[in-house]
Order: structure tokens, then C-alpha cells, then sequence
């Protein structure tokens, strides 16, 4: 190997195309993966009474590493975490799954309005973003509780005698969670719909596909990309979910977010909460990894 | 010709009847059009873009619901059925090939929704593949293929069911122009291997000539002149026809003898002697279209009183096997005039500047009235 001066390796290294890439580079790392690294850090260490223990101990020349897999261990061990991580997928798929029912139709239609019509449609989806979160959280109590609008709404129709309960349950939990989120479902997978070539809608009818038909085989596989982009933007923040559970669900609801709370605010076990932290994002990366995949096995197909 | 002679005393299969398609209650896209398509005839509806081919094209697929009219197909009234109740099958324009499917998948598509599998659905897929010479290319997605081959394969798709009808929307559209002269032959051979009867839309003209038996010229929405590609380009109806179809050069003039076999017309450049009679009463203003191939050019004056006129060459478009001439006659007009090159380029040729005397006779040029 020729050897080579240090200055032109350093002009190489401070070009603008690196400057360019290097800064959000940096940023991605100081805020995303440094943090990460901490509640990595923090997860295999022990808990001493105030303070977190350090992972690596000098001492007579020697460098010791001690990692404390115990939290871990007791993750596996208290069925407790277990089955909240179930239950947390359980709502989240739910979530999904509804969130898809209810918002591919909704999707369909606007991407097929007339034109000038869309992007107003499309602010109404986007409206309740522009009232506070919490507000519209709250709202739901209003209208769900035992003397909520709801109930006393068909009470006064005489459809019912006494109120159904409703508020704090799981069809509570479930009909905010897929409200708060339905906004994120219905934007990409119209972004697809909008996108869809009508005429290849068209070669299927005239190669004998029925309109249901058609929509199986040729709109719902060419709409793949919204869908799985949809489903994840719903899935992920849904999974992680604090504020829903804690306003509209039951009192036996387990969601992980709340255990995640506890161990921190309550028990004050940061270790702990590092590790249930860290298991639930690997229990993320699992379906991310997967769509990544895919998103790059269509671009290819998507280039011709 | 013979092949035209041929399909005259054949059943019709396909009937348009006073068809009209009228959009937002105004723009009338399809004005009482009728037709009939012969079995086994390559019909061409050429035009420009606007002038309702398209929309006729997608009427007989069942993608647009005639505004009146009827179409029949075998005798049985199709206009009402949905596209995918209708033995007919579309080439689309620029094919509309499913990319989420491979070629294989691509062409058995509409097999399956008759219900056909197994090894009887991948006889018929297999026939189709190699019937477009891409049996090699099943497993193969969409893009991953040329121009050319996905062409094939947009083919090999709407042949695969059998269809009475078949549509092409433009089939050659997408390809540059040495594939599209290769593909036209190709893509005849196979119609006329299977059999098909078939309604192609284009607006390239030549594509036209070469690959369909009857040619009906459309306007407006309405058919200008239908005929054979011989009947369209040497006896056009009308200034449009004349004009759209191939190169022409107009004289305005007005009608001085009639006789049954010849008229004389006098236009600003010249006299013209036609070698058929008309019908129109002398003094009628007609005009006089001549093709730009069937003019002679000679440097001494012709020793006769009509055909002919004088003119200076001001541009000179060497095309290779032919060139054309733009002369400037005294009245201004530009004379067409195109030579064939029976000779290697000489240096005598003529030359921007030159003074020539263009000359035609009796029978090349046609009188219209419209």
C-alpha cells in the first residue's frame, strides 16, 4: 500500500457531501442511539438505593465488567410481564386491525373523489389533530360514561332501560386507541390509493375479474406499501401506549407502558423499567425489520 | 387484396349501431357512429387525439356506457354487460401489466377467473407463452422486461382467454420506431394465426395501413371515410381524409369542363386534367389533391397544356431511399414533390436555388369536393 500524506485524507474526509450527511448523522446518534445506549447501560446494571451502578470497576490494574442479567431473568420469571407484553400486542394488533377496517374505505373514497374535493377531505381527517390530545381523550369519557351522552342518548329513545357500562372496559379502551390513531392508518394508505393506476383496475375487469375480485387481487396487493405503512404507524406507538389505557381502560388493563410507569415512578426501579424498555423495542424492531424488507424487495419493482 | 376480397362475403361479428357517448351532458366524444366489423378483419380507427377513437375503443370493452345507440357482438346486444361479462379482451396502452405479478401469472390472470387450473391452466398459459416467444420469461416480473417483450406479454394476456373480440388500445405506442416496424408484422402474424377479429386505435396512420384490412378515419367523433388502406390513401373523400392520411398538396380551383371520363379544373397554379368525371356541375369550386410520389420533376418545360407547373426548390429533405423537394411556385404556394432515389447521389442532383418543372399525369391526383 501507497502510504499517504494526512492532509489529503483529511480535505477528503471534510467534503460538503460528508458535512451534508455527517450533521443529521451526528444528531441521529447524540439523540437516538446515544440515549438507547444508556437505557442499555442501565438495564444490565443493579439498583443502589438511590444511584444506578456502574458497569465497569478499575481496581489493582484490573478491569472488571459485570453485567446484571437478573432483570431480564425476572422479566421471563413473573408471569406478570409476560402476559402484559401479550395483552400490549393483543390491543395494539386490535388497534390495527380496526384502524385498517375502518380506514381503508375511508381512504378508498377519498382518493377517489373529484379532485378539488380531496385535499379538503383529507383536512378533515387531519382536523382533530389541530384540539389537544388529551381533550379528545376526555371527550370520550364524556360520551361513554354510565351517564354519558351515549347512554342517556338511547335511554331517552327508550332502546334501553338501564345504561350499558361502558366507560373503563376494554370496547373503551379499544374505540380510543382506534380513534386516536385512524388519522395515521388512512394518510399513507391514501398516499398508495390516490397513486393506483385506474387502468390496471380496468385490465382486471376485462380479463373477467368481478369489482370484488378485482379489488382482492389487483387494489389490495398494488396498495401492499400503504397498508404495512399504515399498520406500523399504528402498531408501534399504539404497542407503547400510556395515555389512552390510563384515561379509558379498565383497571385490570394491562398495557405495558403502565408497568413501565410503575417500576420507574413506584417502585423506582430504573434497571428494571430499562429492561422491560428494551424488550419491548426488540419486540418492535421484529415486525420493522420485516416490512424494511419488503419496502426494499417493491422499490425494485417500482423503478421500471 | 386478396385477403380483402376474401373477408367480403364473411359473417359480421361485430356491430356498431348509431352509437353516440356524450360527457357532462355537453361535449359529444362519439357522434351516431355505425359500424360493422367483419370476422377475422383487423379494423383501424385512426384520428388525432380527441376525436373519440379512444372513447369508441372503451365502449366496445364496456368501460364507457354508449349515451344511445346499440353494439352487437355474434348477433347478441353486448351494450349493457360489464366489461368482465364480455368475451371481448384489451391490449391497453402502454399494457397495464400487473407488476405485483410475474409474465406467467400476467397472462393466466384472466384463465383463473374462469375458473381454469392445474394442468389445463398451465397448457393454455404455456401455449400463449410461446405463441410471443417469452416461454423462458414466466418467472419474471414486469419490469424486469424490455419494451419489446412486455408488449408480447400484454399480448400473450388478452389472447389467453380466447376472446371473440379483441381490442389494442395504441399497441405499438410505447415502442421506438425501428421496433414498432418489426413489431406491426409480428403482432399481425399472430392475430392472423389465431384468428381474431380485431378493433385497434391509432393515430399513426402508417401503423394503420400496415396492419388492418379496413381503416374508418374519425373526426369530431364521427367517421369521415371508412375503407381499405388503398381505397383511404388513393381516393380520399375529403380534404381532411386526404390530409391526415400521408403527405398531400392541395389546389383550390374551380371546375371548367365535366365530362363523364375527365374534368378540367382551373386552379392559380395550373390546369389540372383528372382522368375521372365527378359529380358536381362545372364552375363548382373543387379542390385537387395530389400526392407528393406521384409527381415527376424535369428541368425542361412539359410539352403540354395541363399538369404541370414551375417552381424554385427552397428545401431539399434527403431521406435516403427517397427525397423530398419543397418547390415555391409563382402563386407561392410549396409544391411536395417526392423523388426516388434510383441513382447513388450525383453531383448534378438538384440543388437549394434550382428552377424545375413538376409534372404528373391524369390519374395521379384525386378532385374533392369536401
Amino acid at each position: 500500500m501507497r502510504k499517504q500524506s494526512i492532509m489529503p485524507r483529511l480535505r477528503r474526509m471534510f467534503t460538503v457531501h460528508n458535512l451534508v450527511i455527517g450533521i443529521p448523522m451526528i444528531w441521529l446518534f447524540a439523540l437516538t442511539a446515544a440515549p438507547l445506549l444508556l437505557v442499555l447501560n442501565i438495564s444490565l446494571a443493579h439498583m443502589d438505593i438511590t444511584s444506578v451502578s456502574s458497569l465497569w470497576h478499575w481496581a489493582d490494574n484490573e478491569l472488571t465488567l459485570k453485567f446484571n442479567f437478573g432483570n431480564y431473568l425476572y422479566l421471563g420469571e413473573d408471569s406478570l410481564y409476560f402476559d402484559t407484553y401479550v395483552s400490549s400486542l393483543k390491543f395494539a394488533a386490535l388497534t390495527t386491525l380496526y384502524c385498517l377496517i375502518v380506514g381503508y374505505p375511508f381512504a378508498y373514497f377519498i382518493s377517489r373523489a373529484p379532485a378539488h374535493l380531496r385535499t379538503m377531505l383529507l383536512m378533515l381527517v387531519m382536523l382533530p389533530f389541530w384540539t389537544s390530545f388529551l381533550l379528545r381523550i376526555y371527550a370520550w369519557k364524556a360520551l361513554l360514561a354510565d351517564n354519558g351522552v351515549v347512554n342517556n342518548g338511547l335511554m331517552g329513545l327508550g332502546v334501553i332501560a338501564s345504561p350499558i357500562h361502558m366507560m373503563h372496559t376494554s370496547f373503551s379502551l379499544t374505540i380510543g386507541m382506534v380513534y386516536a390513531y385512524l388519522p395515521f392508518m388512512v394518510l399513507p394508505l391514501y398516499a398508495t390509493l390516490v397513486k393506483l393506476d385506474g387502468r390496471m383496475l380496468e385490465a382486471a375487469a376485462d380479463l373477467g375479474a368481478s369489482p370484488f375480485k378485482t379489488f382482492w387481487l389487483v387494489t389490495v396487493p398494488l396498495t401492499k406499501r400503504g397498508i404495512i405503512a399504515g399498520s406500523l404507524l399504528v402498531f408501534i406507538p399504539a404497542f407503547g401506549e400510556y395515555v389512552i389505557p390510563e384515561l379509558l381502560g379498565g383497571p385490570r388493563t394491562l398495557m405495558i407502558a403502565r408497568v413501565l410507569w410503575d417500576e420507574f415512578f413506584s417502585n423506582n426501579d430504573w434497571p428494571m423499567a430499562s429492561a422491560v424498555t428494551i424488550v419491548m423495542i426488540l419486540l418492535i424492531l421484529v415486525p420493522m425489520a420485516l416490512f424494511n424488507r419488503y419496502n426494499d424487495e417493491t422499490r425494485l419493482g417500482e423503478k421500471s | 387484396m386478396a385477403s380483402v376480397t376474401a373477408t367480403t362475403d364473411r359473417e359480421v361479428l361485430l356491430r356498431i349501431d348509431g352509437v353516440s357517448k356524450v360527457f357532462d351532458g355537453v361535449v359529444k366524444a362519439v357522434d351516431n357512429v355505425s359500424l360493422s366489423v367483419k370476422k377475422g378483419e383487423i379494423f383501424a380507427l385512426v384520428g388525432s387525439s380527441g376525436c373519440g377513437k379512444s372513447t369508441l375503443l372503451r365502449m366496445l370493452a364496456g368501460f364507457e356506457t354508449p349515451t344511445s345507440g346499440r353494439i352487437y357482438l355474434s348477433g347478441q346486444d353486448i351494450t349493457d354487460l360489464t366489461p368482465y361479462e364480455r368475451p371481448v379482451n384489451m391490449m391497453f396502452q402502454s399494457y397495464a401489466l400487473f407488476p405485483h405479478l410475474n409474465v406467467w401469472d400476467n397472462v393466466a390472470f384472466g384463465l383463473r377467473r374462469d375458473g381454469l387450473k392445474g394442468a389445463e391452466l398451465a397448457k393454455r398459459v404455456d401455449a400463449m407463452l410461446s405463441l410471443v416467444q417469452l416461454s423462458k420469461y414466466g418467472k419474471r416480473k414486469p419490469h424486469q422486461l424490455s419494451g419489446g417483450q412486455q408488449q408480447r406479454v400484454a399480448l400473450a394476456r388478452s389472447l389467453a382467454k380466447r376472446p371473440t373480440l379483441l381490442l389494442l388500445d395504441e399497441p405499438l405506442g410505447a415502442l421506438d420506431k425501428k421496433l414498432r416496424e418489426t413489431t406491426q408484422l409480428e403482432l399481425v402474424n399472430i392475430i392472423e394465426q389465431v384468428g381474431v377479429t380485431c378493433v385497434l386505435v391509432t393515430h399513426d396512420q402508417e401503423e394503420a395501413m400496415t396492419m388492418a384490412s379496413h381503416i374508418a378515419v374519425m373526426d369530431e367523433g364521427c367517421f369521415l371515410q371508412v375503407g381499405t388502406p388503398d381505397e383511404i390513401y388513393e381516393t380520399p373523400n375529403s380534404r381532411f381524409v386526404a390530409s391526415f392520411v400521408g403527405n398531400v398538396n392541395i389546389f383550390e380551383g374551380k371546375v371548367d369542363e365535366d365530362e363523364p371520363d375527365h374534368i378540367t379544373v382551373i386552379c392559380p397554379e395550373c390546369t389540372h386534367y383528372v382522368g375521372h368525371g365527378i359529380t358536381g356541375t362545372s364552375g363548382m369550386r373543387v379542390a385537387v389533391a395530389l400526392r407528393p410520389e406521384k409527381i415527376q420533376l424535369s428541368p425542361v418545360q412539359p410539352n403540354k397544356n395541363h399538369n404541370w407547373c414551375a417552381g424554385e426548390v427552397v428545401e431539399i429533405a434527403y431521406l435516403g431511399p427517397h427525397t423530398t423537394y419543397h418547390l415555391k411556385l409563382e402563386t407561392g404556394m410549396v409544391l411536395k414533390v417526392q423523388q426516388p432515389n434510383l441513382t447513388r447521389k450525383m453531383a448534378d442532383d438538384l440543388t437549394w436555388g434550382d428552377h424545375v418543372f413538376a409534372h404528373w399525369t391524369r390519374d395521379a391526383m384525386v378532385v374533392l369536393t369536401e
